[in-house]
């Protein structure tokens, strides 16, 4: 027995000796799907992604038109490509870029609430590491913060078992037409594919969603694109708002409860969420039986759960939704048109709403006929606070809405379970402080019944006006083939009848003059 | 001149008075639309629906009625086209009976092809069109120069056809026993055909197979009747010349058929009561005293007979002709039939009788329903 206890107490010393915290780099090494990078087609676009992300959230900090450089060049080696993405944003102070590009988790937007693209801070920086693994050279930054700044220039590496930055080269250099703005070169093992699911068509997306900013997309052959700005109007910028109570979860409750500065329960109600006044403050100590002067700090799991089960009992006003930065339907229409060409748009922004405590607003548009091919299925475009989403598409509710809409009320024809069928670009975009994504590397936006309701009236306002326009263009094509009717058809009446009755040449030309005023009378 | 020439002249001293009663209909037609146009009114061409929601049935009369749904062509911008089509082949009419000439419905549509933008595209279209200037005069395409391409019918056994040397003009007396293991082809018009019989039946077969094994035996010695071939749903000639037959003979009509949905209500409804397409003729073109013997829902049980499951199809038109055909709503007979069948979910066709013996049919099936009237559907 004794022998035995030792024994164990051996493997319970051996196995502690074994046991240590992970850096999350190195749970990324191995788990490097998780955040969009699966597979080297998947790489490619997610890198580019997450920089094009960044670029773009980063001019919108600063207000200024993005003006933005994205290329992909081959390397000897077939399956490695050198991204470059460079951008006019405000660019990172010197002590800051390392650990901004070559440590995980680190960032100024984790758990904020705003609109941004990106959220944890955790795109760039796994990037950098997927090259580095991949092809084990380090990443390349430049960064210009003004024009009496100097620019400097980094080579990074990331030290995969702390998580923190290591400095390969670092130097000051010029930078002539660029007063301000940061590039990133990364090398990586990756494949370039063209397709709905490829970096071209990302970045096409990119341009429909933000058409304030001008894109020049340099793919591997080196024929460069060039999209243009649509619209000179910079989005709104999206204000910051504090959780809504009825969006917090327990262990987020007691970790604020720990933290926050507040001396009284009230206080850390009224200070810390939005919507809580002291009196719903004070409604929700009653439901939970504890008073309202007493510590936050103090609370073990109890009280937390307590006063978080109270929550869900009180009727607490929805959260402020002005926050939020639509696209709007002029500038998402603007952006449609510009990179399709069809013959007819519309769009529709729906009246911002809530999920969760989690404000959020869907809008819409359709591209219609033109160009698009008019055989195939409608074409979903994807969009969560502007950033397009390409894979993952049937588990995304946006799809699921689209699925769901009655296509043939609108005059478009569809299968059943199936998308519609019509030369149609459907653009869903969504906006909110915090996109419910189904996985981190916000590929599909989870089933919330109230984002879906949304989206399927967001959907239903512009099929019916896809609907007017197909009724009247199909009644203009009626128009038209009625008139070819008139000239057609008119000539045999009255040469049947002058056979019929022996006509003379004027009759029957008569006959023609009346009917063919008649009917043309008829159909105006 | 050829055969076909002479053949004409004959036709044409006795076509010309109906000729004429149709030539001034078509004018008076024609000449009303002339006369509306001139006054700037919008003409019109009036025609009876032709489909079963306008026709009843009385049992008493014993055929498919018109109720009197009318149907108008106004000439506006989407009647156009149907307008000068209708027209075209009223005028192709006066021009075939003017010249006392024939056209086959396939020919008109071949004529069709002259006429530019109004062309048929289909047969089918011309042949609607033809059905509805018919309808519109009330009369028998025959009477408007159109002849149907398909014969009808073939005869067999204890009857003798009087008919007419089309060279001379004689009587010709044409004796059904004696075409051995062929038979005898009714006419496309059979008006002035006379009959001599002392048969006690007709015996109306639905399919040719049939009636070669019942010709071929005998039959008609042996059970002292006249065979008749349908070949599927009798023609409009096939179903008159047994009216006129069995009126003029005073002759009980059998209908021996498979046992399915098409048997029953696209060749025996269409013989005994005629059809919705041609309601405006069906009181000459029917016979009303044509009983089915079989095959019934019933002798497939009584006569275990080898069945094939029934298709969508036939369940649909079952379930249609309990809804919609008034011959069916007037015959509680023939709805439970249809229910009996539509629960087994089988049919069988005539020639299951093979299974008993090849001549099981003429020595047992037929001596035994026969006897039996009990057994067979109004």
């Amino acid at each position: 027995m004794v022998k035995k206890t030792v024994k164990q107490v051996d493997h319970a010393e051996r196995l502690a000796k074994e046991q240590k915290t992970i850096s999350v780099s190195q749970f990324f090494e191995r788990n490097r799907h998780l955040l969009g990078f699966d597979n080297p087609i998947k790489a490619l676009s997610t890198t580019i992604k997450e920089l094009v992300d960044n670029s773009l959230d980063a001019c919108q900090e600063i207000q200024v038109l993005p003006e933005i450089l994205v290329q992909i060049k081959k390397c000897k080696d077939e399956n490695r490509f050198v991204v470059i993405v460079e951008d006019n944003g405000p660019g990172i102070v010197k002590a800051q870029i390392p650990k901004v590009f070559a440590k995980l988790l680190y960032g100024s937007k984790f758990a904020k609430m705003q609109q941004s693209r990106g959220q944890q801070g955790i795109g760039v920086s796994a990037s950098v590491l997927y090259g580095q693994l991949t092809t084990g050279k380090s990443s390349k930054i430049t960064s210009r913060t003004g024009e009496k700044k100097p620019a400097h220039f980094y080579e990074l590496h990331i030290d995969i078992n702390h998580n923190e930055p290591e400095v390969i080269q670092e130097k000051e250099v010029e930078w002539l037409n660029k007063v301000h703005g940061t590039r990133v070169e990364i090398e990586l093992e990756g494949k370039y594919q063209r397709g709905r699911l490829s970096v071209d068509e990302y970045i096409k997306q990119s341009a429909i969603a933000n058409p304030h900013a001008s894109i020049t997309y340099i793919p591997p052959d080196g024929k460069s694109i060039k999209y243009k700005r649509g619209t000179e109007v910079l989005p709104k910028e999206p204000g910051e708002i504090k959780p809504h109570p009825y969006g917090i979860e327990l262990g987020v409750l007691i970790r604020m409860m720990k933290v926050t500065a507040s001396k009284t329960i009230q206080h850390f109600f009224t200070h810390e969420f939005s919507r809580v006044s002291s009196n719903v403050a004070k409604e929700i100590c009653d439901k939970a039986g504890i008073p309202v002067t007493a510590k936050p700090h103090s609370f073990g799991h109890a009280e937390a759960d307590k006063l978080f089960q109270a929550i869900k009992k009180t009727k607490i006003m929805a959260p402020s939704t002005n926050c939020l930065s639509p696209i709007t339907e002029e500038i998402l229409t603007k952006g449609l048109k510009k990179e399709i060409n069809a013959e007819f748009y519309t769009a529709t922004t729906r009246p911002p709403t809530v999920y969760r405590g989690m404000p959020f607003q869907v809008e819409i548009a359709f591209a219609y006929g033109g160009d698009l091919p008019g055989d195939e299925l409608a074409k979903v475009m994807r969009f969560a606070n502007r950033v397009p989403l390409q894979y993952m598409q049937s588990g995304c509710s946006i799809t699921k809405g689209v699925l769901q809409t009655a296509w043939k009320n609108y005059g478009v024809s569809q299968s059943k379970g199936a998308l519609p069928s019509a030369p149609l670009i459907i653009a869903v975009h969504i906006a909110s402080v915090w996109v419910p994504f189904t996985s981190e590397s916000k590929e599909a936006i989870a089933h919330y019944p109230e984002i879906l309701k949304e989206v399927k009236l967001a959907l239903q306002e512009c099929g019916r006006k896809l609907g007017i326009y197909l009724r009247r263009k199909k009644r203009a094509a009626d128009e038209e083939k009625k008139k070819s009717y008139i000239v057609k058809y008119i000539p045999h009446v009255s040469g049947a009848l002058q056979e019929l009755l022996a006509l003379s040449d004027k009759d029957e030309q008569q006959i023609q003059v009346i009917l063919k005023a008649q009917l043309e009378k008829e159909r105006s | 001149m050829s055969p076909k020439k002479t053949v004409e002249v004959v036709r044409k001293k006795k076509a010309d008075a109906s000729s004429k009663k149709t030539l001034t209909a078509i004018n008076d037609s024609a000449t009303d639309i002339f006369k509306k146009i001139m006054k700037k009114k919008s003409p019109e061409m009036t025609f009876p629906i032709r489909a079963l929601n306008n026709v009843k049935y009385d049992p008493k009369k014993g055929f498919f009625e018109l109720i009197g749904k009318i149907k108008t062509r106004a000439l506006n911008v989407n009647t156009v086209k149907a307008f000068a089509q209708t027209l075209r082949m009223m005028g192709f009419s006066k021009e075939l009976l003017e010249a006392n000439d024939i056209a086959t419905k396939r020919e008109a549509y071949y004529v069709s092809k002259n006429w530019g933008d109004a062309r048929f595209k289909e047969q089918p279209e011309s042949d609607t069109v033809m059905d509805d200037v018919e309808a519109m005069f009330r009369i028998n395409r025959e009477q408007l120069g159109f002849i149907p391409e398909e014969k009808g019918g073939a005869v067999a056994g204890q009857l003798v056809v009087v008919d007419k040397d089309p060279t001379t003009g004689r009587d010709l007396k044409i004796d059904c026993t004696k075409f051995g293991s062929g038979a005898y082809s009714v006419p496309t018009s059979v008006e002035h055909l006379k009959f001599e019989t002392k048969a006690k039946f007709i015996l109306a077969i639905e399919t040719a197979g049939m009636f070669e094994r019942l010709n071929k035996h005998g039959y008609w010695k042996s059970a002292n009747c006249i065979l008749i071939s349908m070949g599927g749903v009798p023609t409009r000639a096939c179903r008159r010349f047994i009216r006129r037959l069995s009126d003029d003979k005073n002759l009980p009509v059998y209908a021996f058929c498979d046992g399915d949905m098409y048997a029953f209500f696209n060749i025996y409804r269409t013989l005994k009561v005629g059809s919705g397409n041609a309601a405006h003729l069906n009181e000459f073109f029917c016979v009303p005293r044509a009983r089915f013997i079989g095959i019934t829902p019933q002798d497939i049980v009584d006569y275990k007979l080898p069945t094939h499951p029934l298709k969508d199809v036939d369940i649909k038109r079952a379930k249609d002709a309990l809804k919609n055909d008034p011959f069916v709503q007037q015959h509680k007979e023939w709805q439970k039939a249809i229910q009996q069948q539509v629960k087994s979910g089988q049919r069988a066709e005539q020639q299951a009788l093979a299974k008993w013996g090849l001549n099981y049919v003429l020595d047992k099936y037929l001596p035994q329903k026969l006897k039996n009237n009990k057994t067979w559907l109004p």
